[in-house]
């Protein structure tokens, strides 16, 4: 697949839309094909048929694709439309760098024009994905959650047209990017629950990290706000959240005195981790995620 | 450029400077206009201002000059957005059903809310056919522009007595104390919900006497719930210095929590529900 490149100094939004959906069109395939031969692989050399011959009943077979870095992706086409973004390109023409004029809404503050943009591309990629056959007719799905994958997926990603710098992580699962939901973690919650989980049956992943000065009126007071706001984000057609509760004094003081903090679990896109045991640039990214406090 | 009108007004932590140099003086405006406002921020999660899980809106304008104020970027309708009253109500029923699940409602607070009170009643009768609870965040130094009808979709208000003795008042603030007490009285002879306010500033605000005397006033009010002591913090202090202004409280300590605990004692002893 090849498109021809964009030439123009000014990003315009129909002809990136067009382009990128192209490419999703090519990475689509190109995805299935590869899971495809994973699987049959795995079959090949014994592995799957020896798992599942313990199972005595007829098993649902899916095939899980993922995205990372939504935010990402949704944020620099809204920004491509809502403001001016300028292409600064090197010597041999290649797209460096970009120059964001204007403002543009950002995912992750309930905002429809942004919003919805994220909710199209997961829908998009999705009915793309199932345009091709799988595997022991695995039934396609996807997920919004990566862990820590995607510290390292933005470490070889370039600069994005949405102002993240080139190597910068991208946020983790369904995330909006660290600081840019500017009005509150209810905000957040109503735009991750708009992704259609029916096109991410893999699972969506909203990682939301509160301090405990929310909560330090009455412990009892924060423990029923906390079962509000997950009733209210599932109500809502949420799929799945953490919610931590601690302080970036805590983990800072963890990062520098990792043996007074053996137990100091977080959780992260579905997975209970172990802050200390995380590499340095790990934990400076779970440290960069929004963080909400209030006073 | 899209045509849509802006709704991101930013956040609450930004600087929000001259964003509407056509808007009237603050202190020459009545506050007649109800099919617009202008609006400093808004924020969700709150879990402070009021019961539940809330969205707060800061309103712009103001007439006090608070010492201690953290957000002096409210104080000009110039420094606000203008936002469409259609606008901020469709806004507004985004986050309804959340707010409604977690037992919240509507906060506006600023700035001070009755800056503009054509904009603000409005935005609460909408808040109140939307079936959420609302609270009005006021210093009252303008509550007689609240009339009945107003306060009659306000559930609960949150009033600000920044200090008892009216010298230490006009000092804090540079306006009189007494339409804020003039207006908790209203408030207390309606029965209206009320959550007092009490900002503790070291050497400015703390005096037991000061303390006692706003204790004395509330104390025989039935309708106060709370008695809330807020520390003082120093998180605004980059906005006195962004915008230029003299911030005279820069070498003032936050409380020690055993100076916020006598506080609470004082109050307390005088017979109110203090936190």
């Amino acid at each position: 697949m090849v498109t021809a490149p964009v030439t123009s100094d000014i990003l315009e939004y129909d002809e990136v839309f067009a382009k990128f959906d192209a490419t999703m069109e090519w990475l689509a395939r190109t995805y299935v094909h590869a899971l495809n031969c994973i699987h049959y692989m795995h079959d090949k050399y014994f592995y799957e048929r020896l798992e599942m011959a313990l199972h005595d009943s007829d098993i649902l077979r899916t095939m899980a694709c993922g995205i990372a870095g939504l935010s990402v992706a949704a944020d620099s086409l809204s920004a491509i439309k809502y403001a001016k973004v300028h292409v600064i390109r090197d010597d041999r023409g290649l797209a460096v760098d970009y120059r964001i004029e204007g403002d543009f809404p950002k995912y992750g503050n309930a905002d429809p024009r942004v919003d919805d943009i994220a909710v199209n591309l997961v829908s998009r990629f999705m009915a793309k994905i199932r345009k091709h056959p799988t595997y022991r007719n695995a039934t396609h799905t996807q997920s919004v959650l990566t862990i820590t994958s995607n510290v390292v997926y933005g470490k070889h990603t370039g600069a994005t047209p949405d102002g993240r710098r080139k190597g910068e992580p991208f946020a983790p699962g369904a995330n909006p990017m660290h600081g840019r939901d500017s009005h509150g973690w209810l905000a957040s919650c109503i735009s991750v629950a708009k992704l259609p989980y029916a096109d991410a049956q893999d699972g969506i992943s909203y990682t939301v990290s509160i301090s405990p000065s929310l909560t330090q009126r009455d412990s009892e007071g924060g423990l029923d706000n906390a079962v509000k706001a997950f009733d209210a984000y599932f109500g809502q057609g949420g799929f799945h959240m953490n919610l931590n509760v601690l302080s970036v004094d805590t983990l800072k003081d963890a990062m520098e005195h990792p043996d007074k903090y053996p137990q100091l679990t977080i959780r992260v896109s579905g997975y209970a981790v172990n802050f200390v045991r995380l590499t340095r640039e790990q934990q400076l990214d779970v440290i960069s995620r929004t963080m909400h406090t209030k006073y | 450029m899209a045509e849509t009108e802006s709704i991101e007004v930013g956040s609450r932590h930004d600087l929000h400077v001259r964003r509407s140099p056509d808007a009237p003086d603050t202190a020459e405006y009545d506050g007649r206009e109800g099919a617009y406002g202008w609006l400093h921020s808004f924020e969700t999660g709150s879990t402070v201002d009021g019961p539940g899980i809330r969205i707060t809106v800061f309103m712009s304008g103001c007439l006090l000059r608070c010492l201690y104020c953290h957000n002096p970027d409210t104080w000009h309708l110039k420094d606000g957005t203008r936002i469409g009253l259609e606008h901020a109500v469709r806004r507004l029923a985004d986050f309804a059903p959340m707010l409604r699940a977690m037992g919240g409602g509507l906060t506006i607070s600023g700035g001070e809310p009755l800056v503009q009170p054509a904009f603000t009643r409005c935005l609460f009768a909408a808040a109140k056919r939307m079936g959420l609870h609302t609270a009005l965040d006021t210093s009252g130094f303008l509550g007689a522009r609240a009339d009945d009808d107003y306060l009659a979709n306000v559930d609960l208000v949150l009033l600000d007595i920044k200090s008892g003795d009216p010298d230490t008042y006009r000092h804090v603030t540079g306006k009189e104390l007494e339409p804020t007490l003039h207006f908790a009285e209203r408030l207390a002879a309606a029965r209206k919900p009320v959550w007092i306010r009490y900002v503790l500033v070291p050497g400015v605000t703390d005096d037991p006497s000061n303390v006692g005397k706003v204790a004395r006033f509330v104390a025989p009010m039935k309708n106060v719930e709370w008695v809330e002591v807020l520390p003082f913090h120093q998180m605004g202090s980059f906005k006195w210095k962004s915008l230029g202004l003299d911030y005279k409280l820069s070498e003032t300590a936050a409380p020690t929590s055993d100076q916020v605990q006598r506080a609470l004692k004082i109050f307390r002893d005088a017979g109110c529900r203090a936190r």
